[in-house]
């Protein structure tokens, strides 16, 4: 009894024990709450962001969603701001055809060497090949735009473009109607080597899934490495490969500087890969901004940032589904 | 037996080879867009290019220099990380010590993977938007604003890369020893994935300073050098874009050398990233 009121009333001399005073764990535990509560909070924010930033363009894009037929917006050809004529089909088109052109440039030869350094390269090869698709990742759009107009458009105009008229100008896509470079396969390889470093990167995980000993019971049997990869590690991997490029495509859709500077902005449903294309990103870069005096224009130029969120909303969400489950089953086995 | 052991050699070598190919023109290529840029911009880089603001007939090829863009673009791309971090810290923590790979973990992450993915013109559009609505002008402010959107998703993913990668045992000992969730997060978390923020803060930075297109309408184009957080500022890229769309061959060489300027500072930022993660890495627990 004596002792315990001794204990009570000796308040233990923290500093002279060379200890620090702590906060209590009540008061530690509510911190934790109040931490959690916040970070939650914040945590929401991404999915919130997404959907005030549909919400907002699909609201101040309603004027013209509702003034006009969805055929007569995105199937009339005719833009005629003045007039109140908006029809977006050359613009869809033009994107259309210079993401197409650009993801079926990037593809091959990304895939191609996504499997090497995969499967085929040294480590030292390897190590020098991340700096590099960082470095290309890290170059700017605006960057990559100028090395279109001092290096691609020129190479298209003095090379491409009469090799194409010399000898393939009865494909129809291939004809050549017009005599400068900036054209949609300006465009395209300017793109194409944009996506390349995503695509390499993303595919690259892929095949690092595929486990090795698949591999080895391959070739144990006598398969060559190519038989092996043909026909043990890409049936593996094709899901995931589709994904990424869907997720390329989604990539090059929405970019706007480097393209923009590149590929002539003509108002017209392009034919052939060689004509000049007006994008949509293009479209709303040029002239959003100086349109307040004529009625609905605004609401158009939002209509079209609206239909590439969604479009890219789409591809996105689908590949990065896939991409979550097939890169999600490696981290788990 | 003989026949068909050669063919499938020799398409073997095919293969091999196209992909040794295929990888030389993808590194190429990189080249090549550095070559390009170092050749024409160095001719027109002068030491006024970056110490000077635009003077009077700046564009029709008098005197002056970008640095109110270099400057300008700092400012967007500082105050832009900046206002990223401090979001993106308490998601990825969050992400790491409170969702883990959970369902909600895989949605929060699809998000951020979706919001990484709109374009940052749409960014731009849509922070217009939201300025006409409340009244506020082109602007340093606003523009610090957007990039920060444009530089969120990039920044959480990739601290999330790193944070994920942590030995689980580290976390488990902190619990072990009584502390709760967020003493792991800012005491153990942040400390061993330090290298890896400053990462993921460069590889932001970088992608911020390069943006134009959310830039266009939300931060304006001045001459000068702005002041204060309301007044609008230029920035690199549009710098390079305004400089190449004028007749003037002067100008447009101009241009080209801004666009080094930029390369460089990216290169600068991307290379140092390489190098501090490589320095601290040695501090953490492997």
């Amino acid at each position: 009894m004596n002792r315990q009121i001794q204990f009570d009333n000796t308040k233990p001399d923290l500093e002279a024990e060379g200890r620090q005073s702590r906060p209590s764990v009540v008061a530690r535990n509510q911190q934790n709450q109040l931490a959690r509560r916040t970070f939650f909070a914040i945590t929401l924010l991404p999915m919130v962001l997404i959907a005030a930033v549909t919400l907002i363009l699909l609201v101040r894009s309603w004027p013209i969603l509702s003034a006009y037929s969805l055929k007569d917006l995105f199937l009339g050809s005719t833009w005629r701001p003045d007039e109140v004529l908006f029809g977006f089909w050359p613009y869809i088109a033009g994107t259309f055809w210079v993401t197409a052109v650009g993801v079926l440039l990037a593809v091959p030869p990304c895939l191609f060497t996504a499997l090497y350094l995969s499967e085929y390269s040294h480590s030292f090869t390897r190590s020098i090949a991340k700096p590099i698709l960082d470095l290309l990742a890290a170059i700017p759009p605006v960057v990559y735009g100028v090395w279109g107009l001092l290096a691609v458009v020129p190479f298209v105009e003095d090379v491409l473009a009469p090799l194409s008229k010399r000898w393939l100008s009865f494909i129809p896509f291939l004809a050549v109607r017009q005599p400068t470079g900036f054209s949609i396969i300006a465009g395209g390889i300017v793109l194409a080597v944009m996506i390349a470093p995503l695509i390499i990167s993303v595919v690259y995980e892929i095949l690092q899934t595929v486990p090795d000993e698949l591999r080895h019971a391959s070739l144990a049997v006598g398969a060559t490495q190519w038989q092996t990869i043909r026909q043990v590690v890409i049936p593996r991997v094709i899901p995931g490969m589709v994904a990424a490029v869907v997720l390329a495509a989604s990539r090059a859709l929405g970019e706007t500087m480097a393209v923009l500077m590149v590929v002539g902005n003509v108002a017209q449903v392009p034919q052939s890969i060689f004509d000049a294309a007006y994008p949509l990103p293009a479209l709303i870069a040029n002239n959003y901004g100086d349109m307040m005096s004529i009625p609905l224009y605004d609401a158009a130029l939002l209509c079209a940032a609206l239909i590439l969120l969604v479009v890219i909303l789409i591809f996105n969400i689908l590949s990065t589904l896939v991409l979550q489950r097939v890169l999600g089953k490696n981290q788990a086995s | 037996m003989k026949k068909h052991w050669r063919r499938r050699h020799i398409v073997e070598a095919f293969f091999k080879g196209l992909m040794l190919v295929s990888f030389i023109v993808v590194a190429g290529a990189l080249g090549l867009i550095l070559w390009t840029i170092l050749v024409k911009g160095l001719p027109a880089l002068t030491w006024d290019m970056v110490t000077q603001a635009p003077q009077g007939g700046f564009y029709l090829g008098k005197g002056g220099g970008v640095l109110n863009a270099i400057l300008g673009s700092l400012y967007l791309a500082g105050g832009g990380t900046l206002l990223a971090l401090i979001f993106s810290l308490p998601i990825a923590l969050y992400l790491k010590t409170y969702l883990g790979d959970s369902n909600w973990g895989q949605y929060v992450r699809l998000s951020l993977d979706v919001l990484w993915g709109i374009p940052t013109i749409v960014y731009g559009v849509f922070g217009f938007t939201i300025m006409l609505a409340i009244g506020l002008r082109a602007s340093l402010l606003a523009g610090i604003v957007v990039l920060s959107l444009v530089e969120l998703p990039i920044m959480v993913r990739a601290m999330d890369e790193v944070i994920r990668r942590m030995p689980v045992d580290l976390e488990q000992a902190a619990l072990a020893l009584g502390s709760t969730k967020l003493e792991v997060a800012m005491r153990i978390v942040t400390r061993q994935m330090l290298p890896g923020i400053i990462t993921a803060i460069l590889l932001a930075l970088g992608r911020g300073i390069g943006d134009a297109a959310s830039v266009m309408f939300t931060a304006g184009y001045t001459d000068r050098i702005p002041t204060s957080l309301m007044q609008p500022t230029a920035s690199l890229p549009l710098a390079v874009f305004f400089q190449l769309g004028t007749p003037y061959p002067k100008v447009q060489q101009r241009g080209y050398a801004s666009a080094l300027i930029l390369t460089i500072i990216v290169l600068i930022i991307s290379i140092g990233s390489r190098w501090i993660s490589a320095r601290l890495n040695k501090y953490t627990v492997k």
